[in-house]
């Protein structure tokens, strides 16, 4: 293909077959975002069926379909593409790259996980979706009729496929693509944060594969590896997925903590407090995430020595964690605080995620945590560090990037009734939640009775859910509304990283040329230090930019084929299925494809427009 | 003044255990086991609330000094960090991480202590110092053996006050958890394996119990009860239940004989009273003095027909078949319900 060949196709081929991880990073945002708005609605439905003792908006079994669909869609289809969505388009930026290292992955991986997520999805609509709660749990799950557990293992071994490759294209691009200068102790946290992430990421989804694969072989062959009556043991199961769920956690709230990072540097006016110590602490939480899975498991009989190994190992997180909170509050000790919406959602952030740090060491204790365990202290717990945590990261991300991505930033009196909204409303929904468990209501429970105490505190929970719903409402009005404040403007935020060196809109080579990076914080060192320019590391020359291709969704496709010959065990479709995918992969592997160069004249022009 | 700041804590403690109903609130603990798990809980809360004082303190000191003010442009210091600094917060949190891990590690083995003094089982009046339960979870109602009385009841579970109670914890089909917060925390019932906890209760009561891990669309309804008599009512509880008096064996009223030949027709595959009767339902020996029906319904005649006429709807995908007309005409149902509220072992006729 030519470069003019490449400028000139249609708007839907394009999107569909790009392989710019800026475009791709937008569609896994976009892809986030659906699903974050579908598990927000399993939620609110959930929250309405709670609101009264004995109430029957829903039926039991359609509750169990939506918690556990609740909790699949927010943590595999919403928060991890929604921050795989940041690190695509940002991470290249940050550290002064064109690229990822694989764009054809990287493609790849983006429509393993969307059709992953619709395949899941489809389940509501032929029989029901799935029913044994995110963590499938066997033999409830290898037993549960119906299809809905079938369209659970394959929608996530797809979609989890989709986010291994990202994890591995993340960690090649870190490694391997820093612009000349850019040192592993010069990275900007985020990209630090996601570094670690994708560590995680390639050493837990490993373990949840395997735990899928049994599970898939047990429904659909027979296989008997959770089957007590033939010498199964069910306790299998619950270790491969807290082996991967646990650092599961932290995959999705360590990218929070580099957008934190960011933002409260930036909004400070100071550079980041305790630099290395922030890095070693997040390589520290990385390491333990995966020493401490069995602290899930304190109830199921593993013995004292074992709880008491994993209660301390849990404990212990709580060093390095407190280490970030008080270094990103010495970062805003003696600085400059702006109060904009993005860092609003961060400074939320530091006190609701303590909350939910203390309420952790709390469920550590292990003796007591007999008492806490498969309570609503528990779901109060992990939704204060997933919202208060990752979700107020996304936000306030959003806020933060958006001028970059987008060419316009959202509207600042709307996004701060938005976070307020969403603030008090989140605390409304969760805080009561703590009590309700000491009070005795267990967690998954479709209902509960009258005349045990837990009513009037279910009543305000919902109506937090209300108020939640209503600020999320909001930020899509924010959206719409503020699209006619286009400005285009590189560096709305006087920022510190390298994605504010680039014009707005970002071309799609990125840089024109590769920057020289002197510093931390390099761009924020070239204004305040040199002459407010990044340097150039190379001359100006003709940039190699590889070609787009239809092939990553035809391989997701075949998949998804497949994934319907094995649920009705329709083996002709199967085979129909793998055919197409590795068919796509034959193909992938013989065709010659060079790619194009951009020219240096369209260069120049686009300089001189920016 | 400064013993004010004494009085925080003090006082959410105080709002905490005013919460939630007696005999169901952990808040609210009534035996040994959960008053140990919740004087952990008070400690690590203590703890807890010690970090969020002070870092709430920082934070809302440093958002009011260093707030932007109009007109401000001034460029901050860059400053790269403070080994002191970071060197305080990181012990400090390890210390106060001791001071919690060491008394959860001590709890911890106590708690997983089910051992008994094999020579002193039968105390100097020769009541047994711990009784054993076996605790068999079932979708969705409970099971409970006592091995050494030879007898087996159904979702009541008898307890003698101030009494070892050791639970052997095992489950027929899939996952569950025995949880009854005010008088211990939970263990789960794990298909396949078989967990060990103990527990005391000095007070008579009721104490109510949950499930609480889901085991299907009637999770949420998988209650059971603890019932703690003084030691002798429980002796006479385990001997009438291992052989039933008269009333329960021949019913007497001519109605509730009649219901007796309507349970031997249509429950006794199933149920049990006495030693008569199948083992896949609860056990009926004293259904008459059950606290409550099928778990959670009061158990009134109208409650009791509509329950056994459509079981389906009361506790979806429980195991029990639903009885309608055909299966069993209103005659005969009244009369098993009379037979059914007569099986009572404790109050003699």
């Amino acid at each position: 293909m030519s470069y003019e060949k490449a400028q000139s196709k249609n708007v839907i081929w394009d999107w569909l077959t790009t392989v710019d991880h800026k475009k791709i990073g937008i569609m896994y945002l976009a892809g986030g975002a659906f699903f974050f708005a579908l598990g927000g609605l399993e939620a609110i439905l959930m929250r309405i069926q709670l609101m009264f003792p004995e109430f029957t908006f829903v039926q039991a079994q359609t509750f169990n379909e939506l918690l556990t669909m609740h909790g699949t869609t927010m943590i595999f289809l919403a928060a991890m593409p929604l921050l795989f969505g940041f690190m695509n388009f940002i991470i290249p930026l940050q550290i002064g790259a064109r690229d990822v290292a694989f764009p054809f992955l990287n493609a790849l991986g983006f429509w393993l996980f969307l059709f992953g997520g619709i395949l899941l999805n489809v389940s509501w609509f032929v029989g029901g979706a799935p029913d044994a709660g995110w963590t499938a749990y066997v033999p409830l799950s290898s037993e549960s009729p119906g299809h809905g557990l079938d369209y659970y293992v394959l929608g996530l071994q797809i979609g989890g496929a989709g986010t291994l490759i990202g994890g591995i294209n993340f960690l090649v691009t870190i490694i391997n693509m820093r612009a000349p200068g850019m040192s592993m102790m010069r990275m900007p946290l985020f990209t630090w944060s996601s570094f670690v992430a994708s560590m995680l990421i390639l050493f837990a989804f490993p373990a949840l594969t395997i735990g899928l694969l049994l599970l898939m072989l047990e429904r659909l062959f027979g296989a008997t590896y959770f089957a007590v009556d033939f010498g199964g043991n069910v306790i299998i199961w619950q270790h491969l997925f807290w082996i991967f769920g646990h650092p599961e956690v932290y995959i999705l709230i360590l990218p929070a903590f580099g957008i934190f990072s960011e933002v409260l540097a930036t909004f400070a006016k100071k550079r980041l407090f305790g630099y290395s110590a922030m890095v070693f602490a997040t390589l520290i939480i990385g390491f333990l995430g995966f020493m401490v899975w069995a602290h899930h498991m304190f109830t199921v009989g593993m013995g004292p020595v074992a709880n008491a190994i994993f209660a301390v190992a849990t404990m212990a997180i709580a060093v390095p964690t407190g280490i970030k909170i008080f270094n990103w509050l010495l970062t805003l000790w003696g600085g400059r605080i702006q109060f904009t919406t993005a860092n609003l959602f961060a400074l939320g952030f530091l006190p609701s995620f303590v909350m939910g740090g203390v309420t952790g060491v709390m469920l550590a204790t292990s003796a007591a945590n007999y008492q806490f365990h498969d309570t609503y202290f528990v779901v109060a717990h992990f939704h204060y560090v997933i919202i208060g945590g990752v979700v107020f990261g996304l936000f306030s991300g959003t806020f933060y990037w958006w001028p970059k991505m987008f060419g316009y930033r959202l509207n600042e009196t709307l996004g701060k009734w938005f976070f307020w909204l969403f603030l008090i409303g989140f605390h409304l929904t969760f805080f009561v939640q703590h009590f309700l468990g000491l009070m005795g209501m267990p967690r998954r429970v479709a209902s509960y009775l009258p005349g045990q105490g837990l009513d009037s505190m279910n009543f305000i929970s919902t109506m937090g859910a209300f108020l939640m719903t209503v600020a999320f409402i909001l930020l899509l009005v924010c959206i719409f509304v503020s699209t006619k404040n286009r400005t285009n403007v590189a560096d709305p935020w006087d920022g510190r990283t390298l994605e504010w060196t680039t014009p707005t809109p970002v071309p799609e080579y990125n840089f024109a040329q590769t920057p020289l990076v002197r510093e931390l914080d390099a761009y924020w060192h070239e204004k305040y230090e040199g002459d407010g320019k990044m340097k150039a590391a190379e001359p100006l020359e003709d940039i190699h930019m590889p070609n787009g291709t239809i092939l990553p969704v035809v391989m997701s496709l075949g998949l998804v084929v497949a994934a319907f010959g094995l649920i009705y065990l329709v083996h002709p479709l199967t085979i129909v299925g793998f055919a197409i995918t590795f068919g796509a992969m034959f193909v992938r592997s013989i065709k010659e494809d060079h790619g194009y160069h951009i020219p240096v004249e369209a260069i120049k022009r686009d300089k001189e427009e920016g | 003044m400064k013993y004010l700041w004494r009085l925080l804590p003090l006082s959410l403690i105080l709002l905490m255990s005013g919460c939630g109903v007696q005999n169901l609130s952990a808040l609210d603990p009534q035996g040994p086991v959960a008053e140990m798990q919740y004087s952990l809980i008070q400690l690590s809360l203590y703890i807890m609330i010690f970090v969020l004082v002070i870092v709430f303190a920082i934070y809302i000191f440093v958002l009011y000094r260093f707030r932007e003010r109009p007109g401000d442009t001034h460029i901050p210091k860059q400053v790269h960090g403070n080994r002191t600094l970071e060197t305080i917060w990181t012990t400090i949190p390890i210390l106060l991480l001791l001071m919690l891990a060491i008394p959860n590690v001590m709890d911890t083995f106590t708690l997983a202590d089910v051992s008994v003094n094999e020579e002193g089982e039968e105390s100097e009046d020769g009541e047994m110092d711990h009784v054993v339960v076996e605790v068999m979870a079932h979708q969705f109602w409970w099971e409970f053996t006592y091995p050494d009385y030879d007898i087996t009841a159904g979702q009541d579970m008898y307890i003698p006050t101030d009494t070892r109670i050791i639970i052997e914890l095992q489950s027929s089909d899939v996952q569950h958890s025995f949880w009854v917060p005010a008088l211990a925390g939970k263990q789960d019932n794990v298909p396949g394996i078989q967990n060990d906890m103990w527990f005391e209760a000095p007070e008579e009561g009721v104490y109510m119990g949950k499930c609480t891990e889901l085991c299907g669309p009637s999770h949420w309804l998988m209650d059971f009860k603890v019932i703690a008599v003084d030691p002798d009512t429980f002796e006479t509880w385990a001997s009438n239940m291992a052989e039933p008096p008269s009333n329960v064996t021949e019913p007497e009223g001519e109605v509730a004989v009649d219901g007796r030949g309507v349970f031997e027709q249509s429950c006794i595959s199933c149920h049990a009273v006495g030693d008569d009767g199948g083992n896949i339902g609860p056990n009926l020996t004293n259904y008459g003095e059950r606290e409550v029906l099928a778990g959670y319904m009061d158990p009134t005649d109208e409650n009791l027909e509509a329950w056994l006429r459509d079981t389906q709807e009361y506790k979806p995908g429980n195991e029990m078949p639903n009885f309608d007309h055909e299966a069993i005409n209103d005659e005969e149902m009244a009369a098993l319900i009379e037979y059914l509220n007569e099986l009572k072992i404790l109050e003699e006729e």
